[in-house]
């Protein structure tokens, strides 16, 4: 093997905050090996972000030595800045910028010009398949093609190493596959690529992983061996007509199991130990099933992910996040009387047109109460622009959004009390404390006095937000911003719940929280609205509309979707390959069309 | 209701309160503001640097220097002995005012003649400047009328006897603070006010609010009720800090100028949250706050007055609430304006902020992305 | 799909003189923003445009058609005469009022600014000893204004005490007179000295609007964190963001000036050199202004309010454009010293109305030099390029 592109050792990096000293990386000792792409995986908070900074120079440790390419980051981050190419969260494009124009600023910054500059361009866009929206601005390309952008000008200059700091966050699934066999290229051509990232089916298919929590390595090596450990431990079985918003939360109860996650239909499970034949039949019989309903499935990433994050050897605190608090604590959810039998969210030949851009082009679609919908689609494609319909926030230009029976547009202000709403972005006060976010919500429902007092406990004890209760929210960790949102968003038990893009960003640990809290919600009668272009939580859902140029072209439970597509290639289709082939069926027909 | 709406006020004051840089902002400047301008901004001008050519060795001239080196207006700096020293002097702006006295002063003086004297100021300002030529007249005639007495020549058949109203001794201080009152109020209120919906808008919480059972009008109250309390402890502040430091003394009603203040900043709140409301983007926002904010004051007669400005501009004025509440403070500092006189200012700033308040809890929900 | 490329990992040649073109790629960027978004255009060349319009015609301390009372108590030929002079002057709005206390309540309620009583005695009393009083009372709220009306009727009694002198044989003038010269505007126009002044304000408002939010927005965009990692130096941004807001700003200026010499008549006496370069360095200090606010709030909504707060009024009241420096405490005279605005009207003021004064122009530049070093350097010194 050859060098390693980069070396930490006994690496900690601390930062001031309210004249606290917080420790953001931890001792960390690692490699990075050449020619491979290494995954960055740990939950929100976990140090990514930092440790990818004090890679790139744009932070000096407080102790220990970095080494990338040789060069020692604090004293020639100039030198290592014009090696490596970096992309930031966000993709760090000027909005008001064409697509040519922001790769020229690049190419400028690391000095390519005259033909070399067209070239190179010419090159990138054809590899990113961009070339068609060169003129477009940056800040009207849709979020996949924002990454691909903002890659293709950190490979201006051909970097040795190439950071990637959460490229696939608030990207849609086509766009993610694209920009993977993009880097698996650059890869085969001899650039190492650093890749930080919360979803864990990434991280599988990284060659190295290093997996961080609270500041500190928990792990480093290839994927495969981490899960490979578990062989044996993992089971699936099918839900035959069971109750799936009450099981999992049954499941996670249980003394052995570790980890139970719905799968369309069916249920995945992780127990603590290899199970012996009596504990096996035992698990079976609680569950109501035979022996042989239980299959041993082949254990995945993200197993071991939460095998190692819930193993005893974890930091204390992070358990907090494990802790199963979730539907037992919940109390009942006043439910809206006039949701009666019938469909809560009625939706019919809506339509938005922004100038001549029809944004949302004749959906119709209906939610029953109780029902967890999911609307689906590439960023653009018209999810938000139905949320907002339905929620009154922006008057549709055709056709009816009702909720509970009325268009909230025209309805009085109380009409709104029956209805929660979580923004993208999780928008909180963000220089306001938990608990004062907390009673703002509170307040803004009409709770007060003892009712809205403990209203406020029990959000904060539900919640897991006890320690925090005096922190102002800017400085929460995104998976608490998450939780506070929810929480402020259903302080005055709302009848139906929006939720727009929920888990976008957070760790799976805190995803599989926040779902087993929605689906504590739905058993209680309430009505779940959320878009997502996360396949693998869409799976959670009762039924889903898929979205694309604003037309609702699929609708239906995750697993007529993924039937309709199973075909001899692929046999076992899961809903991002039911998603993907749906996408390219809609533009093919539209093609022909236009033809 | 009213509990949502004190939720509202609690969380716009925390949305201040809490950042320390915004909270440092909107106490501190207005504060040094205060002290600076209210000892900066006046119009009397005094210690004026005076060069003095004096080519006569006469009494007459010597005891003419001496009326000018014993005037707090002037300060004698220096005393030339050419001409060409003139133009040195005042093009370097080392003094603002010669007197040249010629060489047959005291004989013409002394034989009849009609004497004159030169008085050279530096145009470049010509306010300063024809302050000074009042000035120097008043010493010329003063000592025209002891010299009269002291020769027994004729006086003059009439005499001009004047008198200055509710500021004898015309202390332009007096003018002022009471200006500043209004200008430093306006200030911080728009401060507060200009920015908040933009920001909401821009992280995404505005949104938030819309769809929780707020109406636009408990939304307004919210938002209104928070800056209206700053705006007015801000004046609060400016009119004791006049009074008490300032010694500007307060003639009139107490409580009419309290409907005034409050009128006026419930005018300017209107008006800031109209260009919150309006503004896509903060950046936005700041530019709208400005246009505002500049013209306000230049055209509201804190400076100039307005009624040396052509008719079209009068015109414009009559929509800046800045130009009636001057009238009101400062007729109440310092002539106890009668209370006619006072509603005659207040309504037009409830007019404009009725407009403007309505005309902005529109916009909160028919102005989304 | 287009991985494969063969030539994809070819090195591209590296170019010389690559922070030249590092700068130009920077430049052209922000210049490319600012077309695109038309508020900094509206900022550069609009605002100028409709404030020195508004201003240019609306700030004027020249009072005219002043509104004065005038009481005659018992009407006489004598007195007419007094009355003639006054109404002849078109600095007066006489109003005629027929006794004092309709005067005062006139006066109270804002009608009019001052009364001129002419007593009942004034016909017998125009030969007494002590002679005829002629009463004035000015409403002194306003003590500039007070003090401007007080001269134009001293002027109108003097011209006639002539007339009355002339009427009756023999001159009643005074020992002395006084031969008033006012250099550089012998008109006396308030617009002449009040215009430069304006400019330097405006150029205020336009040099700190522009750049103060401008480094703010990439830090709250992420844009910031995408430049630090390639190879751009910190003097690189920061020139990359002076170089076009300059242009923009000059631009403005140079709009300014010709708006003031033909629309409002203003005479330039000094050079064009000159002027260029006083405003470079003013415009310097300002854009330097704006830039360390935007580094130091990093976050638009306070680098907002605090370029609201500090750009414009310490401008308008400390630079001596309306209120006279040498008339503030020295405390205050000395605060004066900060602001930049105080040097460019000082120099505006002598390049419009008197010419090109070398030794008021040379202090005032090196002034400006230092302030402009003095924001650029604490800016540059805070942009460390370090994301802490």
């Amino acid at each position: 093997m050859s060098t390693p592109v980069v070396r930490l050792a006994g690496v900690t990096k601390q930062f001031r905050s309210n004249q606290r000293r917080v420790t953001a990386i931890d001792g960390i000792t690692a490699q990075i090996a050449t020619g491979r792409i290494t995954g960055l995986v740990g939950p929100d908070g976990a140090g990514k972000t930092t440790l990818i900074r004090l890679i790139a120079g744009l932070l000096a440790p407080n102790s220990g030595t970095i080494e990338v390419l040789g060069l020692d980051a604090a004293r020639d981050a100039q030198k290592i800045q014009a090696a490596i190419g970096y992309m930031p969260q966000r993709f760090g494009l000027y909005e008001d910028l064409s697509v040519f124009e922001n790769f020229t600023l690049y190419a400028r910054l690391r000095a390519l010009k005259g033909a070399a500059r067209e070239d190179r361009f010419k090159q990138l866009m054809a590899f990113t398949g961009l070339g068609p929206f060169r003129d477009r601005l940056a800040g009207q390309l849709s979020g996949g093609m924002k990454q691909k952008l903002g890659l293709a000008c950190a490979l201006v200059h051909p970097p040795r190493l190439l950071v990637l700091d959460e490229p696939s966050v608030g990207v849609d699934p086509v766009s993610r596959r694209e920009l993977w066999s993009i880097v698996e290229t650059l890869v085969e051509d001899g650039v190492s690529v650093l890749w930080s990232t919360a979803y864990l089916d990434e991280a599988e298919r990284c060659h190295d992983v290093l997996l961080m929590s609270e500041g500190r390595l928990l792990h480093a090596g290839p994927p495969g061996p981490m899960s490979a450990g578990l062989t044996g431990r993992t089971y699936t079985f099918s839900l035959n007509g069971m109750d799936k918003r009450t099981i999992i939360p049954r499941l996670r109860q249980h003394p052995y199991v570790m980890d139970a996650l719905i799968k369309g239909s069916g249920v995945h499970l992780l127990l603590s130990h290899e199970p012996d034949v009596a504990q096996k039949q035992e698990l079976a019989q609680e569950l109501g099933l035979g022996e042989d309903d239980l299959h041993p499935t082949a254990p995945r990433f993200e197993d071991a992910f939460i095998a190692l994050l819930k193993a005893p050897s974890a930091p204390a605190s992070q358990n907090s996040l494990l802790a199963d608090d979730g539907p037992s604590a919940l109390h009942h959810h006043g439910i809206a009387t006039n949701a009666g039998s019938g469909s809560v969210i009625e939706v019919e030949h809506l339509v938005r047109r922004f100038g001549l851009f029809r944004a949302v082009d004749d959906i119709g679609f209906s939610v029953a109460r109780g029902e967890i919908f999911g609307l689906l689609g590439p960023n653009g494609a018209g999810k938000s622009t139905t949320f907002k319909m339905l929620c009154g926030l922006l008057p549709p230009s055709d056709g009816k959004a009702l909720v509970l029976g009325i268009d909230l547009r025209k309805a009085a202000a109380a009409a709104r009390a029956h209805i929660g709403y979580m923004a993208q972005k999780f928008s909180l006060y963000a220089d306001m404390s938990v608990t004062e976010n907390l009673t703002f919500f509170a307040s803004a429902y009409g709770l007060g006095g003892l009712a809205r007092n403990r209203k406020i406990a029990e959000a904060i004890e539900e919640f897991g937000l006890g320690n925090l209760a005096g922190v102002i929210s800017a400085q929460l960790p995104l998976g608490y911003k998450q939780r506070l949102a929810l929480a402020c968003a259903i302080m005055h038990e709302p009848g139906v719940l929006f939720l727009d893009e929920p888990t976008s960003g957070v760790d799976p640990l805190v995803r599989r929280e926040f779902w087993t809290r929605i689906n504590a919600m739905a058993a209680d009668g309430v009505t779940v609205l959320v878009t997502t272009h996360f396949l693998e939580e869409a799976e959670y859902c009762d039924r889903l509309g898929i979205i694309y140029q604003g037309k609702l072209i699929a609708l239906g439970t995750p697993d007529q979707l993924k039937n309709a597509h199973r075909h001899e290639k692929q046999p076992n289709p899961t809903l991002e390959d039911a998603f993907i082939e749906l996408i390219q069926n809609y533009d093919r027909e539209k093609d022909h069309e236009t033809r | 209701m009213w509990r949502r709406i004190w939720a509202l006020i609690i969380k716009e004051f925390f949305a201040i309160w809490n950042d320390k840089r915004s909270r440092a902002v909107i106490i501190v400047p207005p504060l040094i503001q205060l002290m600076v301008f209210g000892y900066a901004a006046t119009f009397d001008v005094s210690h004026v640097a005076t060069a003095i050519y004096n080519e006569d060795r006469g009494v007459a001239a010597s005891k003419l220097v001496a009326r000018f080196a014993g005037s707090p207006a002037f300060h004698v700096v220096y005393h030339l002995d050419a001409q060409r020293q003139i133009a040195q002097k005042i093009d370097s702006r080392a003094v603002s005012l010669v007197i040249h006295i010629g060489p047959t002063f005291t004989r013409d003086l002394l034989t009849g003649r009609p004497a004159t004297i030169q008085a050279i100021v530096d145009g470049r300002e010509s306010n300063t400047a024809l302050i000074i030529l009042g000035y120097v007249n008043q010493i010329v005639e003063n000592f025209d009328q002891s010299w009269s007495l002291q020769t027994h020549q004729p006086l003059p058949p009439a005499r001009l006897v004047t008198r200055y109203w509710f500021n004898p001794n015309l202390q332009s201080r007096w003018f002022i603070i009471p200006g500043i009152v209004a200008l430093l109020s306006m200030v911080v209120t728009i401060v507060v006010t200009a920015l908040t919906i933009a920001r909401e808008r821009e992280v995404g919480t505005f949104e938030q609010l819309l769809v929780t059972p707020f109406s636009p009008l408990e939304i307004l109250i919210g938002k209104s009720l928070p800056a209206l309390a700053i705006g007015v402890s801000e004046g609060t502040f400016i009119i004791l800090a006049a009074v008490l430091w300032f010694h500007v003394p307060l003639r009139g009603s107490v409580g009419l100028l309290y409907a005034g203040l409050l009128l006026y900043i419930l005018a300017v709140i209107g008006i800031g949250l109209m260009v919150s409301s309006l503004a896509r983007t903060q950046q936005q926002a700041m530019l709208g706050a400005f246009l505002f904010v500049v013209p306000a004051v230049i055209l509201s007669g804190f400076a100039t007055p307005i009624a040396n400005m052509p008719h079209f501009i009068q015109t414009i004025t009559l929509a800046n609430p800045m130009r009636y509440f001057l009238v009101v403070v400062r007729g109440l500092f310092l002539e106890d304006l009668p209370a006619k006189v006072v509603l005659a200012q207040l309504w037009p700033m409830a007019v404009i902020a009725v407009l403007t308040l309505s005309g902005a809890s529109w916009l909160f929900r028919h102005r989304t992305s | 799909m287009r991985p494969g490329d063969p030539s994809f990992a070819v090195v591209p040649e590296q170019g010389s003189g690559s922070a030249g073109l590092r700068l130009f790629g920077l430049v052209y960027k922000e210049a490319l923003q600012i077309i695109r978004d038309p508020s900094s255009i509206a900022i550069a060349f609009v605002l100028p445009i409709i404030l020195l319009l508004l201003f240019g015609y609306g700030v004027s301390l020249d009072a005219k058609h002043v509104p004065l009372g005038l009481v005659v108590e018992s009407p006489s030929p004598k007195t007419s005469d007094f009355a003639a002079a006054l109404s002849h002057s078109e600095y007066f709005q006489i109003d005629r009022l027929s006794d004092r206390r309709l005067a005062v309540a006139a006066m109270l309620s804002g009608r009019i600014n001052g009364i001129i009583v002419l007593r009942s005695d004034f016909a017998r009393k125009l030969y007494s000893a002590s002679g005829a009083p002629i009463q004035a009372i000015i409403n002194g709220t306003d003590a500039n204004t007070a003090r401007i009306i007080s001269g134009y009727v001293q002027g109108a009694w003097q011209t006639w005490l002539i007339h009355y002198g002339l009427d009756h044989g023999h001159s009643i003038s005074a020992p002395v007179s006084v031969d008033q010269r006012m250099w550089f505007n012998p008109d006396i126009r308030s617009r002449n000295f009040l215009i430069p002044g304006l400019i330097a304000i405006i150029m205020t408002l336009i040099g700190t609007l522009l750049t103060a939010l401008v480094v703010a927005r990439e830090w709250e965009r992420g844009t910031m964190e995408a430049l630090l990692v390639t190879p751009v130096r910190i003097d690189e941004i920061l020139l990359g963001k002076l170089i076009p807001y300059f242009v923009l700003g000059m631009g403005g200026m140079a709009i300014s000036t010709g708006m003031a010499v033909w629309v409002f008549g203003v005479p330039f006496r000094g050079s064009v050199l000159a002027l260029i370069t006083i405003s470079s360095l003013f415009m310097l200090a300002a854009l330097g202004m704006g830039l360390l606010i935007s580094t130091l709030a990093r976050s638009q909504f306070v680098a907002g309010q605090v370029a609201i707060i500090i750009a414009f009024l310490p401008a308008f009241i400390l630079s001596g454009f309306i209120f006279d420096i040498a008339s503030m405490p020295a405390a205050v005279q000395f605060l004066t010293h900060v602001i930049p605005a105080r040097y460019f009207v000082a120099a505006l003021q002598s390049l419009f109305l008197a010419g090109t004064l070398w030794q008021v122009l040379f202090s005032n530049s090196i002034a400006l030099a230092i302030m402009a070093l003095v924001f650029l350097g604490v800016t540059r010194m805070r942009t460390r390029k370090a994301l802490e």
